[in-house]
């Protein structure tokens, strides 16, 4: 198998998986209870023409699976519908919030990819007190849900120290990235040790496999055994880690939206099934998991890149 | 022949459960330029720990007591600059299992011209060409195309030759070959095995070769030493192992083995199960498996013995000489 | 000379000491204590209720934020409720919600990675891309997704977040189930004759066991940062019920007006009882791992 096969291959499986995603969250309406009109409406008082809008927007009168074309072609062309509690299209709505949470998310990243790599190669390549010390502390904070790390340091932090503020997103690019430092930190927390524990297994495997040993009795300098042969290698399981890890902060995300009133999509979506405006609901998860889908499908290829094994293919002897 | 590499009573110990354990006890040989030696043992015996002491490379915690000495040079006294130039064209190593001691994520040529390039200095297209020249000599048809490739793209066989070749290519004086054949079936095993004789012996390069296997160590080894339990209990020209076996262990061994031209009821074994050195008993560590066992052997470790053709271990080997080389009865 | 190996006389070869081989199968005191934690939150969850006659919804603002008193361990939160029967109280639902999601995704993930693994050929290649498909859903998202449809608690949310569990616990058992299946044993089974049920039922799943007891440990602890997490955002345990992520949420207006008491309590029991879960999970997988 070539790479070019690989990533053929790798972009079919992503259109399947996607197009399953859209159609199980759009076939979740049909879990509800009752029956879809009554679940879109629920209890609420419509207009005949809020009814007839929302009929015309699900297809309702048409069969399931026409019904489902129908909305998945609007989405493709960025028509989520209407949200019944703001009575907007639900895109005008989500744009703006979209860029809070993919800022809070990536900051989180950079805090996960920096420390979490610092942390992880460090105690895989130095033995002794400082890995054990490393790796305890890690243990500990996989142990930390994000909503309570979150609380723990506005307690301190805000309350206490006054360095931070509480709650809000800012005004000014600075602003917003000051606001950001205690959500990220909090969210980025447990997965900043859970990244350095497994870079730190990856390092530690590669540093003690024959491979490396061969290395190091060719009389190489460290430096070089350490970068092309141990940290190489170790990329490999790392970048599957990281990304993936990366990918589950969306999750995370909306928790920690929520404890800092930022206003992204994952405080929309916790307003939104709230109040039962099912389009938003539907659209937020839609896009979530589609970003999860391609984030995973990105650390799939870059896993291939990264490994000859896969990529290379089997031409042997 | 003036002696490249010196042993002299090497000691290792390894922790294990927070204690200090031996691993290797009073270990002492010479090798010559151009000389094979072959380590024979079980596994377990010590061999390969042997071999890893001489490269520097002991695992994490183990200590080394004794000297060893590379061409007059203390070994284990090298600071680092000094370990890197050791390396990089005193002696070279050979492992096991190719297929686990080669980067499997970086191609054949760079893992072949790494060494050279980096400690060396050599351009890449130089290094390229000895690299390709070397190749073909190990017999790897179309080198060039080979060292595009991937370590998976290759044959166990054919790894073990790119393993050989990046051996031979630093132009070392020494050669460690730990189990060299050991991972390959039988009809590779004997093509790789003679490539690499026949290359060491034309560049004149010594060779300590470790295997369990006594007559492959004996068919390409000007002598021979046998291991047991972390000691080195009998040292010898190879050609003499067979009728004049030094040591009751090595005796065991000869006859352990199956005889083609002879038929046996039953193969024969050793009673009871090889030792590490850690549980090595006071006294011969041979002892309680050997029956020509007697009371005194169990009370001191017994000296290497000098005699005219080598070096024993056994403290009643001027009663038992002559006597062991024949198949006998007892092992039964 | 013929090349015909010595082979030692011995049918165990003595392997080399190494540091770690003592280690591996010592309990040590660190496992004794995450047990204890474990089975001590474990009992307050199912009998504290039975044993704490305070009455944890009961609201008294006349001891709003008040401190300890005789009766009331740990004090008052903001309504003046008290709060070592809320925590109490909480451990219910916290400690044993996430028993079912255990449960629930095991029996799911296990059957599908078995049959997939002992079927083998298509069945096992649709599992597997059923599995990665089913990846694309965080157990959280499809919690807060069932919630939507049904409202908020914590059996509809349980549920969904089994399924979202599901892919993962069956992508570990279906990779351990493959490898003890490559095993020579297994062929020596089937040449006696013996029938596919039955040798998934008698020696692949026993075999397999310490993974899926590993798999199921590790993710009691993420399923109860996932429902904790569902009820602190409002859509898992409803208000006035008492649970840690509804205390943990109820608690912040007191923390921000320097009364964190009611948070914080329910912080820690959180973080103990996951903490004890990991802990425990990862001997678990070292022994499960290093036993094969």
């Amino acid at each position: 198998m070539t790479l070019g096969r690989f990533l053929l291959g790798r972009l079919i499986a992503l259109v399947v998986t996607l197009l399953l995603a859209s159609l199980a969250v759009y076939g979740a309406l049909y879990l509800a209870p009752g029956t879809p009109i009554s679940f879109l409406t629920r209890g609420r008082t419509v207009t005949p023409e809020e009814l007839a809008a929302i009929k015309a927007r699900y297809f309702l009168d048409e069969g399931f699976l026409s019904q489902y074309g129908h909305w998945i072609a609007g989405v493709l062309h960025g028509d989520f519908g209407t949200s019944i509690i703001g009575k907007a299209p639900v895109l005008s709505l989500l744009g703006g919030r979209a860029l809070n949470t993919f800022m809070l998310v990536a900051f989180a990243s950079i805090i996960i990819l920096v420390i979490g790599l610092t942390v992880g190669i460090t105690a895989g390549l130095k033995r002794g007190w400082l890995d054990r010390t490393l790796m305890v502390g890690a243990t500990g904070a996989m142990a930390i849900p994000a909503f309570v790390a979150a609380i723990v340091l506005v307690l301190i932090f805000a309350v206490n120290l006054r360095w931070f503020p509480v709650f809000g997103a800012g005004d000014s690019l600075s602003d917003r990235l000051y606001h950001l430092v205690l959500p990220g930190v909090a969210l980025a927390l447990a997965s900043v040790a859970y990244v350095a524990r497994l870079t730190r297994a990856a390092v530690r495997t590669e540093a003690d496999s024959d491979h490396v040993q061969t290395a190091v009795s060719r009389g190489l300098p460290r430096g070089a055994v350490i970068s092309r042969h141990v940290l190489r290698n170790a990329m490999i399981p790392i970048v599957t880690v990281a990304g993936l890890t990366i990918g589950s902060l969306i999750a995370g995300a909306v928790v920690i939206e929520q404890v800092f009133q930022l206003n992204g999509l994952g405080s929309y979506l916790v307003q939104a099934v709230g109040q039962k405006d099912f389009p938003v609901v539907q659209a937020i998860v839609l896009i979530l998991v589609a970003v999860f889908i391609v984030l995973n499908t990105v650390v799939d290829v870059l896993y291939a890149v990264l490994d000859p094994r896969i990529s290379a293919g089997r031409q042997a002897a | 022949m003036s002696a490249l590499l010196e042993v002299d009573g090497v000691t290792v110990t390894l922790p294990v459960a927070g204690m200090q354990q031996p691993v290797l006890r009073d270990i002492s040989f010479t090798l010559g330029q151009g000389e094979a030696l072959g380590l024979v043992g079980e596994s377990g015996s010590g061999k390969s720990m042997t071999a890893r002491a001489i490269g520097r490379l002991l695992p994490p915690g183990a200590q080394c007591e004794g000297r060893i000495s590379f061409d007059g040079d203390d070994v284990l006294a090298f600071d680092r600059n000094a370990l890197r130039r050791y390396r990089t064209n005193g002696v070279a190593m050979i492992f096991q299992d190719p297929r686990a001691s080669i980067n499997p994520v970086r191609r054949v040529g760079d893992f072949l011209t790494e060494a050279l390039c980096t400690n060396g200095g050599l351009k890449q297209d130089v290094a390229n060409d000895r690299a390709a020249d070397l190749l073909d000599a190990v017999g790897i048809d179309d080198p060039r195309r080979r060292m595009r490739q991937y370590p998976h793209q290759l044959s166990g066989g054919m790894l073990q030759r790119v393993m050989i070749a990046a051996a031979l290519l630093i132009d070392p004086r020494l050669i460690l070959a730990d189990e060299p054949t050991t991972a390959l079936d039988v009809t590779t095993q004997a093509e790789v095995m003679a490539i690499l004789d026949t290359l060491r012996r034309e560049r004149g390069v010594s060779m300590l070769f470790i295997t369990h296997d006594l007559e492959l160590a004996a068919a390409v080894c000007d002598r021979t030493a046998v291991m047991y339990a972390g000691s080195l209990v009998e040292e010898q020209r190879s050609l003499n192992l067979d009728s004049d076996p030094l040591h009751p262990y090595t005796a065991a061994l000869v006859q352990a083995r199956p005889d083609i031209t002879f038929t046996h009821d039953r193969l024969l074994a050793i009673p009871g199960r090889p030792l590490s050195a850690f549980e090595a008993p006071a006294g011969c560590a041979f002892g309680p498996r050997c029956p020509h066992s007697e009371p005194a052997c169990a009370e001191a470790v017994p000296p290497l013995l000098t005699v005219d053709t080598g070096r024993s271990r056994c403290r009643r080997l001027p009663q038992l000489r002559g006597t062991m080389g024949q198949k006998s009865a007892e092992w039964l | 000379m013929s090349i015909l190996a010595v082979q030692s006389a011995s049918p165990e070869p003595v392997e080399m000491p190494t540091s770690s081989a003592g280690r591996r199968h010592r309990v040590g005191v660190g496992t004794w204590i995450a047990l204890g934690i474990l089975v001590f939150f474990m009992l307050v969850a199912l009998f504290g209720p039975l044993l704490v006659s305070t009455d944890p919804s009961s609201i008294s603002l006349m001891d709003s934020f008040g401190p300890p008193q005789p009766g009331h361990p740990l004090g008052f939160d903001g309504e003046g409720r008290d709060l070592f029967a809320r925590l109490v109280y909480g451990a219910r639902s916290s400690m044993l919600g996430p028993i079912l999601v255990v449960l629930i995704s095991t029996l799911l993930g296990g059957s599908i990675a078995l049959s997939a693994a002992w079927i083998g050929g298509a069945y096992d290649a649709v599992v597997a891309r059923v599995i990665d498909a089913l990846f694309a859903f965080p157990g959280l998202l499809l919690a807060i997704l069932a919630v939507s449809l049904v409202g908020p608690g914590l059996l509809a949310a349980s549920i969904a977040l089994s399924i979202g569990y599901t892919p993962y616990v069956a992508r570990i058992i279906r990779s351990a189930a493959l490898q003890e299946r490559s095993l020579p044993y297994v062929s020596a089974l089937t040449v006696q004759g013996l029938g596919g049920t039955s040798v998934v039922l008698r020696h692949i799943l026993p075999n397999v066991s310490g993974i899926i007891v590993a798999a199921a440990t590790l993710s009691y602890g993420y399923a109860l940062i996932d429902l904790a997490a569902l009820s602190f955002i409002g859509l898992g345990v409803q208000p006035p019920a008492s649970d840690w992520g509804v205390m943990v949420a109820n608690g912040i207006p007191g923390l921000l007006q320097g009364y964190p008491q009611a948070s914080l309590y329910a912080s820690a029991c959180i973080v103990l009882v996951v903490g004890a879960v990991n802990f425990l999970g990862d001997r678990l997988t070292e022994a499960a791992e290093g036993g094969r």
